[in-house]
């Protein structure tokens, strides 16, 4: 027989945790002093952060907004704070930071550089997210274009004859290899379409030009371009270009054509053993020796040629590292299913590679981004050349944290989006078979 | 923009017609302006303004040369260079004329086939340092650490200095003059060394200048000058008579203000000859007759520019020293014009 001695009949009350045990101390206690080892490490780092913020904060704060020299700003702590004090000049770039972003293109299109960034974005968000449109992918095929005649200005017709000669060329490749086979339609295609652009573009786009007149933005030269301006039109650019090119590369690389193979492992390792400066030294002094007298190349193109350059070598090797990641059966699998070399990288095998290189290639972007200040080694006044060019001016003679500040936290705000956006990615593609 | 079309036609017509000779003075009169290249920043020589506008000592030369050439003083472009792509720039033709503080030496004038169009401002290489430390001569600097940027003349005349003396000293070797600062300001070196403009400059924006002294020796000739390439004598003679006519100008009183009145009614001939009104002077160089006022009207005299950008009144403070004019006992001089 069952003999019960005592049943509880109804719930005890719950009792809130011991205090040792939830909240704010329980979370220092397990995170910040377990065992003396992390107590003193915290205290250190506390002591330290402690000291970095009574040294920083006070300059950060104590400074002045409206003066109008090193000097003005000095006189103006000194009055407000008292002697001694040293804070921040910050009307330095309450005078400059128009400057710092747009360099030194006329004040009165800065719509333009604006309006292009703005359109980035719209040109950018069918590429990155799937929710949008697909039709809006046609707008992102139009905005390289769109965006170079918003910046340089000049006539539309002389910048959408350039897609009109692709698509010359599309429609001859298309024509010559139903007829002759497709080795003759790419060569016939490129011939047909660089002799498009020499010689049918120029009178075309004046032809067009006179018909509808009104495309039409005032020119602006290169040498206006500075600042952050600068920096994400070289970065934005080399981005965009040296991805597509970098996939062909490591494609090439694994490719079983002797040719092929040996061009992309030649131009990958060349590249990479070379410095970025001794590229931008290349294309700011040596090119001029090899091209003919007068001829105007411009420079900053000449520049952005050879951050993509750069950047397409290690895009690459990143892309390798991808498609190594991938079981042979993978490649096989695709073999077995019929599909040609170019159908089965693109629905098979790219897909995965490029998934796990997600990481890897974005950090190359960000790199290749913060090498953008490279450029004021060979006098392009972006952002830092800009600095040292705001300090040769004899009111702001002598100010420096000021100007790095500021262009730190810019170029923070780009790059840690870009390596926001590069998590988001991974966590969206997550298809749960880590490897 | 359509630069693979440009960059086509631009070959086929380059191998076309070949390496054309073609006067500079012709090139730039097509073109409309004066391409000039100046320094990336340096204070009171070449900077620009909040607007973009360039200002400076060797900005002004080249906007002389634009209003002597054009009547026009905006007719001129800026290219800013670094110390490393100054002379690459010059060479291979993307500037008219190179006006950035540069020293006139031989190798640069022989060898990398230069031509100096004259010496628009005398620097020497001097020495800065703390006044708490009691040096009052650099011959008692034995054993000094010295800020010092790397890749200049001035390393190798610190090197011959302080070997010539028989002393020792520790390089501390930086990269550019803001960096110079910063370490010089926090004591990390006792002597900051370059050229004594640059020391002027620095020791004018400093807290507290009093602190700070520049010690008496010079121990180097930095004749600084604007330079065009090799090739083009009419050319290089127009930007030479350009500095000298900023300099004759001063000699002879005239300024931006007084340049009209003068060309009315003045009594020297030398002065009629310079501002055009009497003989073809102009001609014979391939200008308009009034050049010469034309420069002096857009900048000043010598000594104006002088004053505006690093004189005594500028944030800079230089006084004129071995730039005085030589009845004033510097070394400006300027062959007659006749």
């Amino acid at each position: 027989m069952n003999s019960v001695s005592y049943v509880r009949t109804e719930m005890a009350s719950v009792r809130p945790a011991p205090k040792m045990y939830v909240g704010l101390v329980a979370w220092a206690r397990e995170n910040l002093f377990g065992g003396w080892l992390n107590s003193v490490l915290t205290i250190l780092s506390i002591l330290a952060i402690a000291f970095f913020l009574v040294e920083s904060v006070p300059w950060v704060f104590q400074s002045s907004w409206t003066a109008t020299s090193l000097r003005g700003c000095r006189e103006a702590i000194a009055a407000t704070y008292g002697e001694g004090v040293s804070g921040a000049c910050w009307a330095v770039i309450r005078e400059r930071y128009l400057q710092l972003l747009y360099g030194f293109f006329p004040s009165d299109s800065y719509w333009r550089p604006n309006l292009t960034l703005i359109l980035l974005f719209v040109a950018l968000a069918p590429i990155l997210f799937t929710r949008f449109p697909r039709k809006m992918l046609w707008f992102s095929a139009a905005y390289p274009f769109l965006g170079v005649w918003l910046l340089w200005g000049g006539s539309l017709w002389d910048i959408a004859v350039i897609p009109l000669g692709l698509a010359v060329g599309c429609a001859a490749f298309f024509a010559i290899a139903r007829a002759f086979g497709s080795l003759p339609g790419i060569i016939g295609a490129v011939l047909i379409t660089l002799l498009f652009w020499i010689f049918l573009a120029g009178p075309l786009a004046g032809i067009l030009q006179g018909i509808i007149p009104f495309l039409h933005l005032e020119s602006v030269e290169s040498a206006k371009f500075g600042g952050f301006m600068l920096s994400t039109t070289i970065g934005v650019t080399g981005i965009a270009c040296s991805l597509p090119i970098g996939i062909l590369l490591a494609l090439g690389r694994q490719s079983d054509l002797l040719i092929v193979k040996s061009i992309c492992v030649g131009f990958i390792e060349f590249i990479r053993g070379v410095p970025l400066i001794t590229l931008l030294f290349v294309a700011s002094t040596l090119l001029n020796i090899f091209l003919p007298p007068g001829t105007n190349f411009d420079l900053i193109l000449r520049v952005i040629i050879m951050v993509t350059l750069f950047a397409s070598a290690y895009i690459a090797e990143v892309v390798r590292g991808g498609l190594a990641s991938l079981p042979k059966g993978q490649y096989e699998a695709a073999d077995a299913l019929g599909l040609d070399y170019w159908k089965s990288m693109r629905l098979i095998i790219l897909p995965q590679a490029l998934k796990v290189s997600i990481p890897g290639i974005v950090s190359t972007f960000i790199g290749l981004f913060k090498d953008t200040t490279l450029v004021s080694i060979i006098g392009l006044l972006d952002p830092l050349g800009l600095s040292n060019a705001i300090r040769a001016d004899g009111n702001w003679n002598g100010i420096v944290w000021e100007l790095y500040v500021f262009v730190a936290v810019i170029f923070f705000v780009f790059c840690f989006a870009m390596s926001r956006y590069s998590m988001y990615l991974e966590r969206k593609l997550e298809t749960g078979h880590d490897r | 923009m359509n630069y693979r079309r440009l960059m086509a036609v631009a070959a086929v017509a380059g191998l076309v017609s070949g390496v054309a000779g073609a006067a500079t003075l012709d090139d730039v009169k097509a073109k409309g302006f004066v391409q000039c290249g100046v320094n990336t920043g340096l204070v009171g020589f070449a900077a620009p303004d909040a607007d973009g506008n360039w200002t400076g000592f060797d900005v002004d030369y080249c906007r002389a040369l634009a209003a002597a050439v054009f009547g026009d003083a905006e007719a001129v472009k800026f290219t800013p260079l670094t110390g490393k792509t100054r002379f690459t720039a010059l060479a291979a033709g993307e500037i008219d004329v190179l006006s950035r503080n540069t020293t006139w030496t031989y190798s640069r004038d022989v060898d990398l086939k230069f031509t100096f169009l004259g010496i628009n401002y005398y620097d020497g290489q001097g020495f800065m340092t703390h006044r708490s430390l009691g040096v009052d001569s650099a011959l008692d600097l034995d054993g000094a650490t010295i800020c010092i940027q790397t890749g200049t003349t001035t390393e190798l005349n610190l090197a011959d200095f302080f070997r010539a003396n028989n002393m020792s000293y520790e390089p501390v070797p930086i990269e550019t003059n803001a960096e110079a600062r910063e370490l010089f300001f926090a004591e990390a070196c006792d002597v900051y060394t370059t050229d004594r403009s640059g020391l002027a400059a620095t020791r004018a924006t400093s807290e507290d200048p009093d602190s700070l002294v520049v010690l008496p020796e010079v121990v180097s000739k930095e004749p600084l000058g604007p330079l065009v390439a090799h090739g083009d004598d009419q050319w290089a003679d127009i930007a030479r008579w350009v500095l000298n006519a900023l300099i004759i100008a001063e000699e002879k009183g005239l300024t931006a203000a007084n340049v009209d009145s003068m060309m009315a009614n003045t009594n020297d001939p030398e002065v009629a000859r310079l501002l055009g009104t009497e003989g073809e002077y102009g001609a014979m160089v391939g200008l308009s007759s009034d050049w010469a006022a034309n420069a002096i009207r857009a900048t000043g005299n010598y000594g104006e520019i002088f004053d505006r950008h690093i004189g005594p009144d500028t944030a800079i403070g230089l006084s004129r020293g071995l730039n005085a004019l030589y009845t004033d006992g510097g070394l400006l001089y300027s062959p007659p014009f006749r």
